[in-house]
């Protein structure tokens, strides 16, 4: 299979490999700045992938052993970071007395949302770090949305938090944020409850935007998603990224690619579902993003169905993220270096 | 009074194109609120618990006006927009202890609406099903169209009984659809 540079994917994946040293280290620092600059080098994706994550390998388990999802993060983590310790990680990327946001992806209710089993595995390893179990808020657009998919709605307390922005002790600011095309109203979650985020998005298809990864979970933070998926969500998406309490505050992608869709998205249509058994790991959205589509235009050309830009949906948002008046991250495939383990 | 009797006439002939007018129009109103009534309320003929058998439902059931679509299903919504959607309504069921199962039906502005949605979407491994005008059965979902309605029921979890009690549920929501 070509890539756009013209590499085959053997190729493109040792020029990753190698280049996966350079990235890593200037990913750990732009971490601690709490910035999403792109780094100089290449920008690194992590592919973590357990085939017996469901059990029996066989995808009749509609949900993932906990303790694999452990063990998967962690290696996902480690490699990353490149660090033999699973805990280190998250030293680098968090700091005690911080409140920790984790946006999950709830809309397509249990079958194609962010796993339990994955945030309960991240707040364990922030925990370990010495996050405060209060200070970590799990969230998503509304309570229902949540609690459909097996979260306790907890407001306060000793544990964490987990909460709606449409719940009435929240709310959306009253003052819009605008960027571009995209004038909105943030969650007070991101804007006044959470010092930093961490992205859990899905893997999936999108009927307007062709895949729907890390930037475009970023409508779930907003009043007004519907206003913005014209023309492929264009330019939208990437304005949306570019508003400065979006982009400053994000400082990881931990994708739930466990069950991934690849046609009939966003909405779970379980036909058009697979069980990729992964977690895409990165810091930069736009690379994460890229990788993500490359994932989902294999599996529809292994099943022979058209190219998402064949289907009148193509991806455009991730080379607009990526272009020089937005500098969310790079969609050049020489400039990613992804690492599958 | 009979004067000028073609004066008068004219003035007959307009109170009556004027009556028949106002009838004409009541008609088209009476019918469209009729019809605007029966599409508007076609999610609320969701079965209740054990009407069919081994189901519950769960939760209330949930209308979203066209405008209010993303609200539920994101960027589907344009998709269904594009096709002439009026509501969508929505409710959660449980067949026996484990299985969970979501039940969708989308009212479309007209048959042809409700046709388009269903085409657009790859048949993959389908066999079809005794319900509706056409409909697909799956492993885990049963989609089917009748007249101007959509019907999905999706379920997240599987089992052996599932197909044919996914297409149980599917027969009983259809009996609540308006005629």
């Amino acid at each position: 299979m070509k890539n756009k540079a013209g590499e085959n994917r053997r190729d493109f994946l040792k020029s990753c490999v190698a280049g996966a040293v350079v990235a890593g280290v200037g990913g750990l620092s732009q971490m601690g700045s709490a910035s999403s600059e792109p780094v100089p080098g290449k920008s690194k994706v992590v592919i973590a992938r357990d085939a017996m994550l469901y059990g029996n390998g066989n995808g009749t388990s509609s949900t993932p052993d906990s303790s694999r999802v452990q063990k998967l993060l962690d290696h996902a983590m480690q490699t990353f970071y490149e660090t033999s310790d699973p805990v280190a990680p998250w030293k680098k990327l968090v700091r005690p007395g911080e409140v920790v946001g984790l946006k999950v992806n709830t809309i397509a209710g249990p079958g194609l949302s962010t796993h339990n089993a994955l945030v309960d595995a991240i707040c364990e390893r922030l925990k370990q770090v010495g996050v405060k179990a209060s200070d970590i808020v799990i969230w998503d657009r509304t309570n229902h949305e949540l609690e459909r998919v097996g979260f306790q709605i907890s407001r306060d307390g000793n544990r964490e938090r987990v909460i709606g922005t449409d719940d009435k002790s929240v709310g959306y600011e009253e003052n819009a944020s605008v960027h571009g095309s995209v004038n909105t109203r943030l969650s007070k979650l991101l804007t006044r409850t959470c010092h930093c985020m961490i992205n859990l998005p899905i893997l999936k298809d999108h009927s307007g935007a062709g895949v729907t990864l890390a930037m475009k979970n970023m409508y779930g933070v907003i009043h007004n998603p519907g206003d913005f998926h014209d023309n492929n969500c264009c330019p939208y998406i990437a304005d949306l990224n570019s508003i400065p309490e979006i982009k400053g505050k994000f400082r990881l992608v931990i994708c739930d690619a466990m069950t991934a869709c690849y046609e009939g998205g966003p909405g779970f249509k379980p036909q058009y579902t697979w069980k990729h058994n992964g977690l895409i790991v990165a810091t930069d959205p736009v690379a994460h993003d890229y990788t993500g589509w490359q994932i989902i235009e294999r599996k529809r050309a292994e099943l022979k169905l058209k190219t998402l830009e064949e289907a009148g949906r193509p991806p455009k948002y991730i080379a607009i993220a990526g272009d020089a008046q937005h500098r969310l991250g790079t969609n050049d495939p020489r400039r990613i270096a992804v690492v599958e383990v | 009074m009979n004067a000028n009797p073609s004066i008068v006439n004219a003035g007959n002939v307009s109170a009556l194109k004027r009556a028949v007018l106002a009838t004409v129009i009541a008609c088209v109103l009476t019918v469209g609120m009729a019809c605007s009534k029966q599409l508007a309320t076609a999610g609320s003929g969701f079965p209740q618990t054990n009407e069919v058998s081994g189901w519950t439902r769960t939760g209330d059931i949930r209308t979203f006006a066209a405008a209010d679509l993303s609200n539920y299903i994101d960027g589907d919504a344009e998709k269904y927009l594009r096709a002439g959607v009026r509501s969508a309504s929505t409710a959660d069921y449980k067949f026996g202890d484990q299985t969970q199962v979501v039940a969708d039906v989308y009212t479309m502005s007209t048959v042809d609406s409700a046709k388009d949605i269903f085409e657009s979407e790859p048949a993959a491994d389908a066999r079809s099903a005794p319900v509706g005008d056409a409909a697909r059965l799956y492993a885990q979902s049963l989609v089917f169209r009748r007249g101007p309605y959509l019907v999905r029921i999706v379920a997240y979890q599987t089992s052996a009984q599932l197909q044919q009690a996914m297409l149980d549920l599917g027969q009983g929501i259809e009996k609540k659809l308006p005629h």
